[in-house]
């Protein structure tokens, strides 16, 4: 990378445009940043956002449009020629190689295409401190990444673009995997970087928008619908612009469960993939007709939980129990059948096949019982009827229930695996993440969903990074921290700042 | 026979028998830890072999005979380069499946060597090859002398490209480009690097290496060609790469182990112990087998991309 | 799939065969003899007459056979290279089934002859798929050197003890094995010519592999784990086994190739029996489409080609190890394109291309003009 030349005084985008296939990504977007301003882009999931900023760094190329610094225009066509002009990006999955230092990752970056045999690491080192000096953030530069934790690495993100010469900085989503007081920690460290840079950060988090940014640009559907200033609407107002209505998600009064207990762990201990005790010791008890909600930091454990209870993941030591049977280390197949129900995390990879069709997809997991397949031939007309009958019930959009699975939008996906699940009534659900990703009005249908199978009487073991998600559906709270329930509260007694501290580890006894 | 000179002559022959091997797998670690496997491996050395051999053939006479063999190495390695490109385009560009390519390069390679030499050279003919050059002085060390140096002067480039190899692996710019790109090609292409023309040159530098080996085949060991010289040995490369995780050093003690196993068999038949032969030709190819299934730690900490093509534009 | 669909789908199959014919072409223009009579020679000389056509036909059996179980296989998501050892195995599997019980009639012998070369193939691909279910090992590597332990077995067994006691009277030490009983063969479907009934078991078999794949529930196991193995294991499906019973299949079904050349064709074992079908039967299934619908024509494609290949040795002076490259690059050229064939990005970039040449409906056009 080369230094950038000049301080960026303004930033303008008009007109921008991108089509991927079947999907208009940004529809003829204009916006603009001034010198140190912090610009707040705001949208639903699948609004454009992220589309947008990738062009602007560089990653994409617009199908038009006109992208103009201090008032030339200009053309990236690699993230090379958007760091030459100062704008750099932190994304939201960080760009770092994991068995590389900090100093490696950062010299990948700034080493220049004739500099074949050159590696100067000292020379970055000293980049690096000088830059972690000027802005205070704090880093170890012999560290590799994958010895730091989620918030230490996001600061080695910052202090890349930096050394890159970034001075518009483009954060996506930067407070998805931290804790609120991560949050509040990194929120004020934009307030003092925005003296010196200009940022641009996308959230749809509008109490973090509030908080930080001078002004507001909210896209739906690929084209901005709105463009002011954030101190003169309020969070209701910026919420009904997002989503183009008035949004209210369903919420569950509470005081659920007391049912009996369908499904627990008791003392589990679970490996993960690099050999760590993910679970270490954990206890949890779901009853019937409650929403049991998981929170936490993810990577305490949540994945290794749900994988444990499915039989997808072997358990080192200790008990799952389901309708009061023994089900520890017993197959999928075998919790499949003794009603357990799961919303994996990677819809597209998890979730479903995507090359099978719609219809396959909705009997992924029922296709051998008697009612789709008689001594081992496929039923294809009742499977083609269970297709219809599902696409009416749950909405799912499609062009056919013959479309393939991966075609549809990742809102509708989701919607397939959660009329797969509920179809089956099942006595457990585990859903993990389940609107991750997805638009407001999908998210609705499926708080829906679960809160009506509470009502039935299942129990869910809801696992999510949304802690107003958490808190707006659950009947009791429980806390992951490094693979143990940390505590379990009544969701009635669950404030944000509560559960934050106990996500970071903070026990309130 | 003694069992120290048969132990000698394991020795003494196995280190020549352990370059084509190793070359051809120092290469293939470079593509690997880009992220791509090839197992056109095979083919190239077919065609290195192949072309290094028509050279000696051809020049009867001229000013340049003496340099037929530098020729046919020359030839070798560039035809190796081009092969990796075309590789490169499949895999890279057009995103194949590596190993069902990998597959088809080395039909392709095998088959046009095939061709040209039933078309040009018709029968099995020997050649001088390269001759031996032991080192002044050192080979006269008694018993190691006779084992490490007293061979061709390419074997002797070969054992130097190990650290070579480590050196441009770990050591120089292009060699941490290399290892982010198979790692992390994501991260790598947010910083600007090209991923797609790394791997195009990691392939490249792979393929040029097995083309070499190859050669090394035909020149300095066995001194011939035949369609079926190559025997498989490009695909042991490719699991030695597994073997030696996807370092220099290992491989080369990989290459080693093999060829020691090779020539173990062969002291075995001329020792007059009674082994059916083709259960001893077997024997480098069941130790693969067996080396592969040991190996499942190992992939844990190979190249996390390896075999994954790269695709910006993926939304997933 | 509507008609663009179609249009673009053929027109890019189409672009990857004339790709792969132009490499070919720089090959036979460097042995000095001429593309154009080269592939004149390998698609008109086998089909001159009925004994051409049916030679044409009686390699195309082995390569429907291999193909359907490579088909099966691939759609597993378990990657087969090792027909070639496969059909070795259930070569010597029917031979020695056959030479121990001569005396049983032929309506039960030559099933049980059939059936041998089939469990040989079988578990031969078995040892790969359970290595790479339970161990990970790459089946393609391992499935290349079971390839190279095969042949090292093959020819130990026929020049040792399967040998014909005949041989090793007159000395002339050919390694091949005793003729099998006639009652082990495979009847003529068309007298003076080698066809055999090894057609009609291939296309009865090809039906069968239709259905097992989409109308069974056995074959939509097979399909999701090979489309999408992490949802298939939290669907229920136990991936592991689909990728061993796949290959089994794999396996099977080479096995039972090399029973039928056996069987039908050469009626002893011999070396050189399998001639390459094991990489020629991947050829086909890509060509195919892993689809038996597609592999039947591509079989008798490649049947084609290999009999041309034959014949262009005496015609162009083209060495008939040509169809090793013609196989190879075809191979490189399929698997290119198919990242253009699934492609909806593609696909919009070459309507759009093409949509400008498209008259404007309204406006008349401008004189040697386009929008």
């Amino acid at each position: 990378m080369k230094e950038a030349v000049e301080p960026i005084t303004e930033l303008k985008l008009e007109g921008i445009t991108k089509r991927f296939p079947g999907i208009l990504a940004c529809n003829n977007v204009a916006m603009e940043v001034r010198r140190g301003e912090v610009l707040a882009l705001v949208g639903e999931n699948g609004a454009g956002k992220s589309t947008l900023m990738n062009i602007l760094a560089g990653l994409y190329q617009p199908d038009a449009g006109t992208i103009t610094l201090n008032g030339k225009a200009v053309h990236f066509r690699d993230p090379n020629d958007a760091y030459a002009r100062g704008i750099g990006m932190v994304h939201q999955n960080f760009m770092l190689v994991p068995n590389m230092t900090v100093i490696e990752n950062v010299a990948l970056g700034l080493k220049q295409h004739h500099h074949f045999m050159n590696l100067d690491l000292k020379a970055v080192k000293q980049r690096i401190l000088e830059v972690s000096a000027h802005h205070e953030l704090p880093v170890n530069p012999d560290a590799y990444i994958w010895q730091l934790s989620v918030g230490e690495q996001q600061r080695v993100e910052l202090i890349k673009t930096l050394c890159f010469g970034a001075r518009l900085l483009i954060l996506d989503e930067p407070t998805s995997a931290l804790t609120p007081q991560e949050t509040d920690d990194l929120i004020d460290r934009l307030k003092r970087m925005s003296a010196e840079l200009s940022i641009i950060f996308i959230s749809h988090k509008l109490n973090e928008v509030k908080t930080l940014s001078n002004r507001v640009a909210i896209l739906r559907h690929g084209a901005v619908v709105f463009n002011g200033l954030t101190v003169n609407h309020t969070t209701s107002e910026l919420a009904a612009l997002m989503t183009g209505r008035e949004v209210v998600l369903p919420h569950n009064e509470g005081m659920g469960g007391g049912g009996a207990v369908i499904l627990s762990a008791r003392d589990l201990k679970v490996r993960g993939d690099r050999g760590h005790l993910a679970l270490d010791g954990l206890d949890l008890e779901l009853h019937a007709g409650e929403i049991l909600g998981l929170a936490g930091v993810s990577g305490n454990g949540q994945r290794e939980l749900a994988e444990a209870i499915s039989g997808l993941r072997p358990v080192e030591s200790g008990k799952v129990e389901l309708l009061d049977r023994d089900m520890t280390n017993r197959t999928p197949s075998a919790m499949i059948h003794a009603g357990l129900g799961y919303i994996p995390e990677d819809r597209h990879h998890e979730g479903i096949v995507p090359s099978f069709t719609v219809k396959e997809n909705l009997v992924l997991k029922d296709f051998s019982t008697r009612r789709f397949s008689t001594w081992c031939m496929l039923k294809l007309k009742e499977i083609a009827r269970n297709a219809e009958f599902l696409k009416e019930r749950y909405d799912i959009r499609c062009s056919s229930t013959s479309a393939a699975g991966g075609s549809l939008s990742g809102g509708n996906i989701q919607k397939v695996i959660l009329a797969r699940e509920l179809a089956r009534e099942p006595k457990a659900l585990v859903a993990v993440y389940p609107t991750r990703g997805v638009d407001m009005g999908a998210q609705e249908f499926i708080h829906s969903q679960l809160l009506a199978r509470r009502r039935a009487g299942g129990g869910i073991l809801l696992i999510s990074e949304e802690l107003e998600e958490i808190m707006n559906l659950s009947d009791r709270i429980a806390v992951i921290y490094k693979g143990r329930i940390l505590k379990i509260l009544p969701s009635l007694e669950a404030t944000r700042e509560r559960l934050g501290l106990l996500m970071a580890g903070v026990s309130d006894e | 026979m003694n069992s120290g000179g048969m132990l000698y002559n394991i020795l003494s022959l196995g280190v020549p028998f352990s370059v084509a091997l190793m070359l051809a797998s120092l290469g293939e670690m470079f593509n690997q830890r880009a992220g791509v496997f090839n197992l056109g491996c095979e083919g190239i050395m077919c065609m290195g072999a192949f072309l290094a051999f028509l050279p000696s053939f051809y020049l009867k006479a001229g000013p340049l005979v003496p340099y037929a063999n530098l020729i046919g190495f020359i030839i070798a390695m560039a035809a190796g380069i081009l092969l990796g490109l075309l590789f490169a385009l499949v895999t890279v560009t057009f995103r194949a499946d590596q190993g069902i390519a990998g597959i088809g390069l080395q039909l392709f390679g095998w088959g046009v060597a095939g061709v040209l030499f039933r078309h040009f050279v018709g029968g099995v003919t020997s050649l001088d090859g390269v001759a031996a050059w032991p080192v002044p002085g050192l080979s006269r060390i008694p018993y190691l002398g006779g084992i490490l140096f007293n061979h061709t002067p390419m074997a002797y480039i070969a054992f130097m490209l190990v650290p070579a190899s480590w050196y441009l692996l770990y050591k120089t710019a292009w060699g941490l480009k290399v290892r982010a790109v198979g790692t992390a090609p994501r991260a790598a292409d947010s910083m600007g690097i090209n991923v797609n023309r790394v791997r195009y040159q990691a392939l490249m530098v792979g393929g040029a290496m097995a083309g070499l080996g190859g050669a090394y085949l035909t020149l300095c060991q066995a001194r011939m060609f035949a369609d079926d010289l190559v025997a498989g040995r490009g695909f042991i490369a490719v699991a030695l790469v597994y073997f030696g995780r996807w370092s220099p050093v290992g491989i080369m003690g990989g290459a080693l182990l093999f060829s020691f196993a090779q020539t173990l068999q062969l002291s075995i038949q001329v020792g007059g112990i009674k082994f059916p032969y083709e259960f001893a030709v077997m024997l480098p190819y069941v130790l693969v087998i067996i080396v592969l299934s040991l190996a499942r730690k190992a992939r844990m900490r190979g190249p996390a991309q390896l075999g994954i093509p790269f695709n910006r534009e993926m939304r997933y | 799939m509507n008609k663009f669909k179609l249009a673009y789908s053929t027109g890019v199959v189409l672009l990857a065969v004339f790709c792969a014919m132009a490499v070919g072409a720089i090959v036979i223009k460097a042995v000095g003899a001429s593309p154009m009579l080269t592939y004149l020679t390998i698609v008109t000389g086998p089909v001159q007459d009925l004994f051409g056509v049916t030679e044409v036909l009686v390699r195309a059996v082995p390569l429907i056979l291999v193909a359907l179980g490579i088909a099966i296989s691939f759609r597993s998501g378990i990657i087969n290279i090792g027909a070639e050892g496969q059909i070795l195995m259930g070569i010597l599997a029917a031979t020695a089934t056959a030479l121990a019980l001569p005396g049983l009639p032929k309506i039960v012998l030559l099933p049980l002859v059939l059936l041998a070369g089939a469990i040989g193939g079988g578990l031969w691909a078995g040892i790969a798929g359970v290595l790479r279910a339970k161990l990970g090992v790459n089946e393609i590597l391992s499935t290349v050197m079971l390839n190279y332990i095969a042949a090292q077995f093959y020819t130990f067994l026929l020049r040792g003890p399967m040998i014909d006691p005949g041989e090793l009277e007159t000395g002339s030490g050919t390694p091949q094995s005793l003729r099998l009983p006639e009652n082990a063969w495979l009847g003529r479907l068309i007298p003076e010519t080698r066809l055999h009934m090894g057609l009609v078991l291939a296309l009865v078999l090809a039906v069968a592999v239709y259905f097992l794949l989409w109308r069974t529930t056995w074959g939509l196991r097979l399909r999701a784990a090979g489309a999408e193995a992490k949802a298939a294991r939290y669907a229920g499906i136990s991936v592991d086994r689909s990728l061993i019973v796949a290959m089994l299949f794999a396996g099977a079904f080479a096995g039972l190739a090399g029973a039928v050349e056996v069987t039908g064709v050469h009626h002893r074992a011999i070396e050189g029996i399998s001639s390459g079908y094991g990489f020629a039967g991947i050829v086909v299934a890509l060509f195919g489409g892993l689809h038996p619908a597609g592999i039947v024509p591509a079989a008798v494609f490649f049947g084609l080609l290999l009999v041309g290949a034959d014949m262009t040795q005496r015609t162009a002076g083209v060495p008939a190890n040509m169809i090793l490259v013609l196989q190879g690059v075809i191979i490189l050229a399929i698997v290119s394109a198919k990242m253009y064939l699934n492609n909806a990005y593609a696909q919009e970039r070459v309507a759009k291309f093409f949509a400008r040449f498209k008259a404007p409906s309204v406006e008349p056009m401008k004189p040697g003009g386009q929008s």
